[in-house]
Formats: C-alpha cells, structure tokens, sequence
C-alpha cells in the first residue's frame, strides 16, 4: 500500500454541491433528532414525577 | 479533494455521488407518504385517550420515517423493474441519480432508526406494528408477492393498512377493533385503487414483467373484480357508524363517498372492451385517491367534534 503511488480526485463543481447539499441535510436530521429526544425525556420524565422507574425510557412503559 | 489509489476506485466502479438530498428524499415516496401521514394521524387522535402532543407528533413522524424507509427498500430491489416502466423510470436509483447501495443504505437505518424512535419514546407495540409493516412491505410484498402472483397488491396492501392502527396504537398501547375497521377500510381500497391504474397502465407492467391483474385475468375479470371490491367497500366504510364509534354525520357522508366508489367502479365495469382512453378507469383512479382522504377526513372531523361537543356539555 505505502509505496503505491497516491493521487487526488478533484470533484466536479456538480459533486461539490451535491456533497455540501448532504451534508447540510444530515446535519439538521442529527440536530433535529437531538432536540427531539432531549423534549421527548423532558417530557415522558415531566410525566412519571419523581419516579423515574415508571417512564417508558426505562422499560416501564 | 478525495483520495485514490491509481484509479482502483473507479475500476472496481467507485464513483463520488452526485445525489442530493432531495433524490433521497424522492426514495421515500412522499406522496405515498401524505396518505400514511394523514391515516395515522387519523388513527391517533380517534384514540379514545390523551396523548402528549409532542409525543404524538414523534409518533407521526416515525411513522412517516418507517413507511418511507421501506419505500426506498422498495426502490432499492424494484430498480430493474421501475426503470422500464414510464410511470417510474424517473426514480433517483433507475435514473442513476442514487446508486442501488446508497437506496439500500439509506432504507436499512431509517427502518432502524424510525422503529427505535417509535419503541424507546412512544411504545413498543406501535414500534412492532411499524416494524413488521416495514417488513410485510418490503420483502413480503416488495421481493416476494409482487412479482409472483396478481393478489400481489391485495395482499401486500396491508402494508398501507396498518398506519391508523399504528397511530391507534401509539396512544392506547393496544389494538381495538375501531382500529381494525379503519385498517379494514383501507386493505378493500387497496385492490380496486391499484387494478384501476393496472388497466390504463397495463402495457408499461406487461413490459416490466408484473403479473398484475389485467394481464394475467384479462381486463374484464379486473373490471368485475374492481366492482365487487366496491360492493364491499362501501358498506365497511359505514360500518363506524354502524357499531355505534362516530355520529350519523359520518353515516351520511361515508354512505354517499361509498356510492360514489361503486358508481365509479359500475362505469369501469360498463367499459368497452375496446376502449383505449380508459376514462371510466381514470376517472375511479382519481375518485379512489379523493375518497380515501375524504373519509378520513370525515372520520377525523366527526371524532374532534364529537368530542368537543361532550367536553362543552352538550
């Protein structure tokens, strides 16, 4: 591996885009599933009070 | 700037994607995904209890995940098909737009991610009900029944039944027989809906291979086939009103949505055997779509007034 001979791809201006295009994507549904898990526990723990056991998050249900 | 190895990428056929997000989006068939989106949500809020509203806006959306999770499985596996058939040469793997691995991908953990959502904050039986119409979806019906057989969409139907029971579901932790009645609404849509569109579309599923009913029973068995679904689709659409869940209200207007569907279906029925247009089936196709959302939407509309009704008293 280490003596074969490397060279860089350039991408196109098209895969460029699309790339960035993706990677915007993914980052607002990983940032969308972080608030929605964090209001979700806010809320299923604002549910079961003090007892954490009754919550659904930890197999109560 | 990426890096190869002498060109091995492109020789063993690595090439950087151009796809977008939106040819993923595409993979998740969104128009299909509306209607799940509606039925389910139509199947939470008749739930007789309360549920959170944020949990039930979770409960939709992995609801909308799964369901487009296994559209794109279904793009993945039916690439070879849907690229010689008009009507979905266009989808993003066919046109090259996504490769069939990145469908494949893409299908895989949206189907874990969307039925984890459902079990870890919602419930596990709706998250199993989500699961198994991935499954029934995508292989049952997607890589076993759809090319084998002409009860492929009567059967495989089902799938696009169960979102209200999932909906259901999410709220009560169970499954009720109102629940059914909604599923049931749905699977005798199913046949009469798709065999409408396999008659005015029949040439592009003889050319992909499809033994759909009209090229396996002949176009006048579809038609006899598509009224008698009616026949029993329309009085299963009064039926909520009939077991005492809903107001006259929704009697009245299920009863004259489902003389619609059988006069529609009696016009494809009374079609020439030489018709070519096909207006009569085009007309049911179109009629079918309306009548789904509109009794839904009945369904919808009589529970929230029925309910606000008891709350003020009255």
């Amino acid at each position: 591996m280490a003596d074969k001979k490397l060279e860089l791809v350039t991408l196109t201006e098209r895969q460029q885009k699309a790339r960035r295009n993706r990677s915007i994507a993914i980052g607002i549904a990983l940032a969308a599933l972080v608030i929605i898990f964090y209001a979700a526990t806010i809320v299923r723990f604002g549910h079961s009070g003090a007892s954490i056991t009754g919550s659904g998050l930890l197999g109560g249900g | 700037m990426a890096l190869a190895e002498d060109g091995l990428m492109e020789e063993a056929g690595f090439r950087m994607s151009e796809a977008t997000a939106g040819d993923f989006f595409a993979l998740l068939k969104p128009r299909v995904m509306s209607l799940v989106v509606f039925t389910a949500f139509v199947g939470l809020v008749a739930a007789p209890v309360a549920i959170n509203p944020l949990l039930a806006m979770i409960a939709i959306l992995a609801i909308a995940i799964g369901a487009g999770a296994s559209g794109a499985l279904n793009m993945w596996y039916d690439a070879d098909i849907d690229a010689v058939m008009t009507r979905t040469a266009g989808r993003p793997v066919p046109a090259g737009r996504v490769t069939p691995g990145e469908a494949l991908s893409f299908g895989l953990v949206l189907s874990v991610l969307s039925v984890m959502t459902l079990g870890v904050l919602v419930n596990w039986l709706s998250a199993s009900l989500l699961a198994f119409t991935i499954f029934f979806y995508a292989v049952i019906y997607t890589m076993w029944l759809k090319r084998w057989t002409p009860q492929n969409i009567v059967i495989g139907g089902a799938a696009g039944a169960f979102p209200p029971v999932i909906g259901w579901a999410a709220v009560t932790g169970s499954v009720s027989l109102e629940s059914v009645i909604l599923f049931l609404i749905i699977f005798l849509w199913t046949p009469p809906h798709f065999w409408a569109l396999a008659l005015f579309k029949s040439d592009d599923y003889a050319r992909a291979g499809i033994p759909m009913m009209p090229n396996v029973a002949g176009q006048a068995s579809t038609r006899r086939q598509i009224f008698a679904y009616a026949l029993i689709l329309a009085p299963v659409g009064v039926l909520p009103w009939a077991l005492g869940y809903t107001t006259a209200g929704y009697g009245v207007v299920s009863a004259v949505l489902g003389a619609g569907f059988v006069w529609y279906a009696w016009k494809v029925l009374a079609m020439a055997d030489d018709d070519r247009a096909m207006k009569p089936a085009k007309a049911l196709f179109g009629y079918s779509l309306l009548y789904l959302f509109a009794i839904f939407a009945a369904y919808l509309v009589d529970c929230v007034v029925g309910r606000a009704l008891m709350m003020g008293g009255v």
